[in-house]
C-alpha cells in the first residue's frame, strides 16, 4: 500500500526497521497534498519547510538509535484553532487571518517533545462554529468520499486530511461534536476526551466549559497512541484535571465479554436516515454476537440538550470573542473615528455571518432581563442532561448511539437554515454538556457509498472502556479499511 | 409577527452591545433567523426546573493557586509582534479621552 494510506503504528515499525525514512514519508505526503488538495481543500496552511526539517531531525535520531516516542517522525495535521509558534493560526477567520502565535499550545508542545512532524494547519468552521466546514473564511472543504458533500465540522479539514491520505493523523477540537461528526462523515476514528483530560492552553476559545482537544485517526490503535501523547494535567489550564493518565494502548483489547452496552431509545428519532438506522442496528447485532450485553436505556432529557447547548455555547462565545477588538492582535479596520467605531468596524469586517449570529444569540441570552429565562434555564437543563448519564452509567458500561442522524450532506444544502444545521449535532451535543468521553468509529456505508459512524460514550475519565469497545468493533469489521475514491 | 421573540429594534440593540454593525439586509435576516432559533429554545420551558441547580461546569473547579514566584515572561518585542499598530513599545489605539 502507498505510504500515505498507512497508520501511525504501521509506520512506527517501518521507521524503526528503516524500511522508510521520515523524510521520504513527509515528502510523499507533501507531494500528495500538492496533487489532491485543490479538490479537497483540507489545509489552510502547509508548513512544508518546517516539516522537512523536522523529518530530517527525526531521521537523525533514528539513525542514532534514539526512539523517544511512538510519534517520532510521523507527519500530522493540526486544526487551525491550536496555536503554533511562528506558524499562522487563523481559526478559519478573517479576524485572525495574519495571526502568528508567539507560543505553542500545550498539546503542540507535547507532540513536539515526541518529535512528530507537522505538515500544516487544517481548515475549519470559523471559530469552530459549524457542522460542515462551510463557515471558513478560506472557503469550504470537500468530503473525499463525494466532492459535492461536506466533510462535517467543525474539524472538517482534519477529518478530510486523514481520510484523503493527506496526513497520517490529526488533532481537532470538539465543543458539540466537532471531532466525532466529521470523523463519521469521513469514515475515520475521532475521540472527544473527558472534559479536563487534555489541556486547552493555546486552544483558541469558543465555549470554554465545553471545548476539548482530541485525535482524528485511521484506526483505534492510532487514536490511543495520539491520546497517550496529548493527555495530562497542565498548570496553564486551571480546568485540566490532575488524574493519573492511563496507558490507553493497554485498552486495545479485543474482547467484549460481559460488557454492558446501553442503547438510548431517545436517539432513534424521526429524521434519522434509514441507512444510518440500519447500520446501527446491524452493529448492535454484531456486538451481541461478540459477547456484549446490549439493552435499551433512557436518557429522558436528550430532546432538550440541543436547545440548552445553543444557549450555553453562544453565551460563552459572546464573552470569549469580546477579545477581538483590533487592539493587541488580529485584524484592525481602517478609517474609523474613535475607539468604539474601531471596535465596531473591526468586528463587523472580521467576523463571518455564523459567528455574528452566535455572538448575537449569546449576547441576547446574557442581556439584562433575559439572563434568567435563557442562560440560567439552560444551565439547569444541563444539570438534568448530566444526571441522565449519571443514572445510565450505574447500570451500563458504555452507551452506543449513531454519531450523526445522517451521512454527509451536500455543500450548500443547509447554509440558509441555521436551525437545520444545528440539528446535525443532536447526538453529539449531550456528551459535551455532560463532559463525558465519546469516540466515533466507522460502522457502515449508505447506499450512496457514504460512511456512517457509531459513537461509544463512557463515564467521566473512562476512555479505556470506550476504546476497548471501539477496538473490538473495528477489529471484527473492515469499514475502517476502505479508502475514498480520490487520487 | 405574532409570537415574535426578538424585534428588529432589539436585534439592532443587541448588535450595539456586541459591537457589531448590521446592514438593513443583515438586520432583516438576523431578526428572522434569531426568532426561529429562540422559538426552538422555548421548548426548555416545558421542563420544570424550579428545584434544579445550575451547572456551569461539569467538573468541580477550584481556585488554581500557585506560588507567587516570578517566571520568565515574553519580551516586549514578542508581545507586540501581532499588534495592528504600535509605537515606542506600546500598543497604539485611537484617543479615548475627549479633549
Amino acid at each position: 500500500m502507498e505510504l500515505h494510506w498507512l497508520t501511525i503504528h504501521q509506520l512506527k515499525q517501518m521507521l524503526r526497521e528503516k524500511k522508510v525514512s521520515s523524510l521520504e514519508l513527509t515528502q510523499a505526503l507533501i507531494h500528495r497534498i500538492g496533487r489532491i488538495d485543490d479538490q479537497i481543500h483540507a489545509y489552510v496552511t502547509v508548513t512544508e519547510e518546517d516539516a522537512l526539517q523536522q523529518a530530517k531531525r527525526a531521521d537523525e535520531m533514528i539513525a542514532k538509535g534514539e526512539h523517544p516516542s511512538e510519534l517520532l517522525g510521523i507527519p500530522l495535521a493540526i486544526k487551525d484553532i491550536l496555536c503554533t509558534r511562528g506558524a499562522r493560526t487563523t481559526c478559519g477567520s478573517k479576524i485572525l487571518a495574519d495571526y502568528i502565535p508567539s507560543y505553542d499550545a500545550t498539546v503542540i508542545q507535547k507532540l513536539k517533545a515526541e518529535e512528530a512532524v507537522f505538515l500544516g494547519k487544517t481548515n475549519m468552521d470559523e471559530f469552530a462554529m459549524g457542522s460542515s466546514t462551510e463557515n471558513s473564511y478560506f472557503g469550504p472543504t470537500q468530503n473525499p468520499w463525494a466532492l459535492d458533500r461536506v466533510p462535517g465540522g467543525s474539524s472538517g479539514g482534519s477529518a478530510a486530511a486523514v481520510a484523503a491520505g493527506e496526513c497520517i493523523g490529526a488533532l481537532g477540537s470538539d465543543t458539540g461534536g466537532s471531532i466525532r461528526q466529521p470523523a463519521s462523515f469521513c469514515g475515520i476514528v475521532g475521540l472527544k476526551p473527558t472534559y479536563g483530560r487534555v489541556s486547552r492552553y493555546g486552544l483558541v476559545a469558543f465555549a470554554s466549559s465545553l471545548d476539548q482537544v482530541g485525535p482524528l485517526t485511521r484506526d483505534v490503535e492510532d487514536c490511543a497512541i495520539l491520546m497517550n501523547a496529548v493527555c495530562g494535567y497542565d498548570p496553564h489550564d486551571s480546568t485540566s484535571v490532575k488524574f493519573k493518565v492511563p496507558d490507553l494502548r493497554k485498552a486495545l483489547v479485543r474482547d467484549l465479554t460481559g460488557m454492558k452496552i446501553g442503547i438510548p431509545k431517545e436517539y432513534f428519532i424521526e429524521g434519522i436516515a434509514p441507512d444510518v438506522e440500519k447500520a446501527i442496528e446491524s452493529s448492535i447485532e454484531l456486538l451481541q454476537k461478540w459477547g456484549a450485553r446490549c439493552r435499551e436505556i433512557s436518557l429522558p432529557h436528550t430532546d432538550y440538550a440541543l436547545a440548552a447547548y445553543y444557549i450555553i455555547c453562544t453565551a460563552e462565545a459572546s464573552s470569549n470573542l469580546a477579545r477581538y477588538d483590533g487592539v493587541r492582535y488580529g485584524h484592525r479596520a481602517a478609517g474609523y473615528r474613535g475607539i468604539v467605531d474601531m471596535y465596531r468596524k473591526t468586528r463587523t469586517e472580521g467576523f463571518g455571518p455564523e459567528v455574528k449570529r452566535r455572538i448575537m444569540l449569546g449576547t441576547y441570552a446574557l442581556s439584562a432581563g433575559y439572563y434568567e429565562a435563557y442562560y440560567r434555564k439552560a444551565a439547569q437543563v444541563r444539570t438534568l442532561v448530566k444526571q441522565d448519564f449519571d443514572h445510565a452509567f450505574k447500570e451500563t458500561d458504555v452507551i452506543l448511539t449513531p454519531t450523526s442522524p445522517t451521512p454527509a450532506f451536500r455543500i450548500g444544502e443547509k447554509t440558509e437554515d441555521p436551525l437545520q444545521m444545528y440539528l446535525m449535532d443532536v447526538f453529539t451535543i449531550p456528551v459535551n454538556m455532560a463532559g463525558i468521553p465519546g469516540i466515533s468509529v466507522p460502522c457502515g456505508f449508505s447506499r450512496q457509498g457514504l460512511p456512517v459512524g457509531l459513537q461509544f460514550l463512557g463515564r467521566h475519565f473512562d476512555e479505556e472502556t470506550i476504546i476497548r469497545a471501539a477496538y473490538t468493533f473495528e477489529q471484527n469489521t473492515d469499514f475502517h479499511l476502505r479508502k475514498p475514491p480520490i487520487d | 409577527m405574532k409570537g415574535m421573540k426578538i424585534s428588529r429594534e432589539a436585534v439592532q440593540y443587541v448588535a450595539g452591545l456586541a459591537r457589531l454593525d448590521l446592514s438593513e439586509e443583515e438586520t432583516e435576516r438576523f431578526t428572522l433567523q434569531l426568532n426561529t432559533v429562540l422559538s426552538y429554545m422555548n421548548k426548555l420551558n416545558e421542563l420544570d426546573t424550579s428545584s434544579v441547580e445550575c451547572m456551569s461546569h461539569v467538573i468541580d473547579v477550584f481556585n488554581a493557586f500557585r506560588r507567587d514566584m516570578t517566571e520568565e515572561s515574553y519580551s516586549q518585542d514578542v508581545t507586540l509582534l501581532n499588534a495592528p499598530e504600535k509605537e515606542n513599545g506600546f500598543f497604539k489605539v485611537p484617543k479615548i479621552i475627549e479633549d
